[in-house]
């Protein structure tokens, strides 16, 4: 503790922040992700009158309602810890982001009652498209959710909309900073992956089942509606991904120099991956690919994209996001191909449509899934620095002054560990006690329709 | 009215309802705990799990309502406030996670009856810890325990633990969950045709509506030593206490008769709004004696123009999902006798 309390407030205020976000935005990334999957089940189920679906966003919905709980407690954790560990932040820029925060609030208002409706109404009403009616605002709630917040970020990232005088925004307008110029890429980006990530989870729930042995075409199924929809979003997730690179290139050079290791600005600049750095900056063991980071920042072998060299050495953000940057496209790629293999599955060479090793690629989509969201908020964040509120804030003058935030450090590590255990403890009994071939055989649906 | 006022107005309402809505839901964890403890434990958990599982998210919700619309109309506050209340807000998330997460965990996590006695104790224990904890944010907004000095926020704990006006609200607090629950409660086991619950309920509610009076003239002679001015603003508005303890006498009467128990418990809420306008109302225009004046810290005009455009929009959503789910489970008969399919 004494080791805690004499460290830095602003170095373990960033610290617990990391902590919070980075169990948050797993929570709230199914959050957002799954609503749209459970829709998509019913609805095929309902049109299609076919059962296994219905049954499959029946035990998705009952699995979600798990980690929605931690996803809202840990919402209010950030939420509250805005104001905790960043006062001064919250001071000069409430005045300009305190909007989209409260609209939020009603997002995930709407959201919340309305999931609460979903799932005590199974056999309510007699039109069966009703009940799916009430999730069509969980699943916009969600995601609207998703976007206000996001537009705080965005913010962060290009603030305007206001003047600073004296310390403080005068001439504010909400909407203007609401709508900057980054939030089309990050809202988009954001939605995007959150979606991949879902149908990624639920992608290895189902090849799991069937890597298991068991046979039930409910699996293979949920495995198809699962797989596809992971390779679309996958695929739209990377197409935002090209969009955000071209705006980092025109309104964050900074972050996309860091990310690239572009020292130099300069025309036809190469795209670097991988590699280390030597005591000059020269880059050494790196795949260099001529061109390709002009055409990345702006569609032109000629673009001329800002390197280092033309930002202040004290608003440099810290060059080890390139990693993070590599290892983060390297698995948005696992994640177009690993779905697309199964979707191909029958022109594979071998005579089993479901392989050992094609299930087991498909089990791991959900970890590589979930490492490209980390991996790409950690660059994000990191790759902001110094700044809280670029050109106008940087961080160490946003957080508190108190010196008790090391003992809160360890206080919310150990919630965050008991609830995230207790979050799969509670998620495995629950599957483990009522299986899907049981519950089909308590439903009276027919059981033999095996493969 | 300016925008500050009508910033306040809109943020106290919030509060006011969640100290309804989250009081329900503490004294029901209670109430569920002793009854474990005591032996009747089914008497009156069903009533209690039947009302709470559909609608647990929304009570956190209008908490964070509150603070998010705080933040945003007074932006002062997020300075102040956040600065000296690391501890105490940090505790508080951390007891409000416990519980949400729990709760969800218990409900919709287990497929058979089983509840784990732990599970039970610290729902139980969460639903006197939370209201106790937050209340004091009230004791510290009266002045004296946050200061200023050399251009930080101090919080000044001996103040704050010596301090017998932090106690008064702590116990107005535990006392009026207790009270506000087993009134909520004790109205729907009737309506519910539960003839046992109700007969304890009723009990509950009747015993803790003594203290509730008690508690509050405790805390209100507490705040004349606390903050005089404060105090004499409230004896400006002595009318809205005395509406109050009007209206606590209807629904007691109702409550010993057992009948009319909705109005009755109409009777409870404005019992306390009357008593939380009032208090409100005299408390202004500062936020915090004496750094946060509301007038001083309002928000740029363009951002609480649109806050306010948002709230109207919101409650546009808010109102009827309200009254649906009002409708589809508080005030649905066959709900709430139990007769519909649980969970899917």
């Amino acid at each position: 503790m004494n080791i805690l309390s004499s460290m830095d407030p602003v170095l373990l205020s960033r610290i617990l922040t990391e902590v919070t976000l980075f169990v948050h935005i797993i929570f709230a990334s199914y959050g957002v992700g799954v609503p749209l999957m459970i829709l998509l089940a019913e609805w095929r189920g309902v049109r299609t009158n076919d059962q296994h679906y219905v049954l499959l966003a029946r035990r998705w919905a009952r699995g979600f309602v798990i980690s929605v709980a931690i996803g809202v407690v840990t919402g209010t954790s950030i939420g509250l810890q805005l104001s905790l560990l960043w006062p001064t932040f919250m001071r000069v820029a409430g005045r300009a982001i305190a909007l989209p925060l409260f609209m939020e609030t009603f997002a995930f208002f709407a959201e919340a009652i309305f999931l609460g409706m979903y799932l005590y109404t199974w056999e309510r009403f007699k039109n069966k498209y009703t009940h799916l009616l009430l999730l069509i605002p969980v699943a916009l709630g969600s995601s609207a959710s998703a976007f206000f917040i996001t537009t705080v970020n965005a913010f962060m990232n290009y603030p305007q909309g206001f003047t600073l005088q004296n310390g403080v925004f005068t001439n504010v307008q909400p909407f203007k900073a609401m709508f900057n110029p980054a939030t089309p890429t990050k809202v988009a980006h954001v939605l995007a992956s959150s979606y991949t990530v879902s149908a990624a989870l639920l992608t290895c729930i189902a090849a799991y089942n069937i890597l298991k042995g068991r046979k039930h075409v409910y699996y293979k199924k949920a495995l198809k509606l699962t797989a596809i929809s992971a390779f679309v979003f996958a695929v739209i997730t990377a197409i935002i991904g090209d969009f955000s690179g071209k705006y980092l290139a025109q309104y964050q050079p900074a972050k996309l120099a860091a990310a690239e290791w572009h020292f130099e600005t300069m025309r036809q600049a190469p795209f670097v991956f991988g590699g280390v750095l030597g005591e000059n900056n020269e880059i050494k063991y790196g795949i260099k690919i001529p061109y390709a980071l002009s055409i990345l920042a702006g569609n032109s072998p000629n673009y001329e994209v800002i390197g280092l060299d033309r930002i202040p050495d004290d608003e440099e953000p810290p060059l080890y996001i390139h990693y993070l940057f590599d290892l983060k496209v390297s698995t948005g790629v696992l994640l177009v191909i690993i779905p697309l293999l199964y979707m191909l599955r029958k022109k594979l060479p071998g005579k089993k449509h479901y392989p050992k090793w094609l299930l087991v690629l498909l089990v791991a989509l959900a970890p590589l899934a979930m490492t490209a969201y980390e991996l790409g908020w950690i660059f994000s964040e990191v790759g902001r620095q110094p700044w809280i509120l670029v050109g106008y804030m940087k961080v160490e003058e946003a957080a508190t002054t108190s010196t008790n935030v090391g003992s809160m450090l360890v206080l919310f590590i150990i919630l965050y560990l008991v609830l995230c255990i207790s979050c799969i403890r509670v998620l495995s009994k629950l599957f483990r006690n009522r299986s899907a071939e049981e519950e089909m055989q308590e439903r009276g649906m027919e059981g033999g329709d095996h493969i | 009215m300016s925008y500050a006022d009508v910033g306040i107005t809109i943020l106290w309402t919030f509060l006011f309802g969640y100290i309804i809505v989250a009081s329900i839901d503490f004294g029901a964890g209670f109430f569920s705990y002793y009854s474990v403890v005591t032996g009747h434990q089914n008497v009156i958990h069903n009533i209690v799990q039947r009302y709470l599982s559909p609608v647990w998210e929304v009570t956190n919700v209008f908490l964070v309502f509150f603070y998010v619309g705080l933040v945003g109309f007074f932006p002062d506050a997020a300075y102040y406030y956040g600065t000296a209340l690391l501890v105490l807000g940090s505790v508080a998330i951390v007891l409000l996670a416990i519980r949400g997460a729990y709760y969800a965990f218990n409900t919709y996590g287990s497929s058979t009856k089983e509840r784990s006695k732990v599970y039970m104790a610290l729902y139980g224990a969460t639903g006197l810890l939370i209201p106790a904890g937050l209340s004091t944010i009230l004791a510290i907004s009266e002045g004296g325990i946050i200061e200023e000095a050399g251009g930080r926020v101090l919080f000044d704990w001996r103040e704050f633990f010596t301090n017998p006006y932090t106690w008064s609200v702590i116990i107005l607090a535990i006392v009026s969950v207790l009270y506000i629950s087993a009134m909520f409660l004790a109205y729907y086991a009737k309506k519910a045709r539960d003839q046992g619950a109700f007969k304890i309920l009723r009990g509950y509610a009747l015993f803790w509506s003594g203290p509730t009076i008690l508690a509050s003239l405790f805390a209100f002679f507490q705040i004349y030593k606390q903050n005089p001015e404060h105090f004499m603003a409230m004896i400006d508005n002595s009318w809205m206490f005395v509406a109050s303890l009007l209206f606590f006498l209807v629904a007691v009467y109702f409550m010993v008769k057992g009948e009319n128990l909705g109005l009755g418990f109409i009777a409870v809420m404005l019992q306390f709004g009357f008593a939380w306008f009032g208090y409100g109302r005299s408390h202004l225009p500062y936020i915090l004696y004496p750094y946060i004046n509301i007038h001083e810290s309002i928000t740029n005009e363009s951002t609480a123009i649109a806050l306010i455009i948002v709230f109207a929009a919101g409650l546009l959503v808010v109102i009827p999902s309200i009254v649906l789910i009002m409708r589809l489970f508080l005030f649905n008969a066959k709900y709430v006798s139990g007769q519909s399919p649980k969970k899917g």
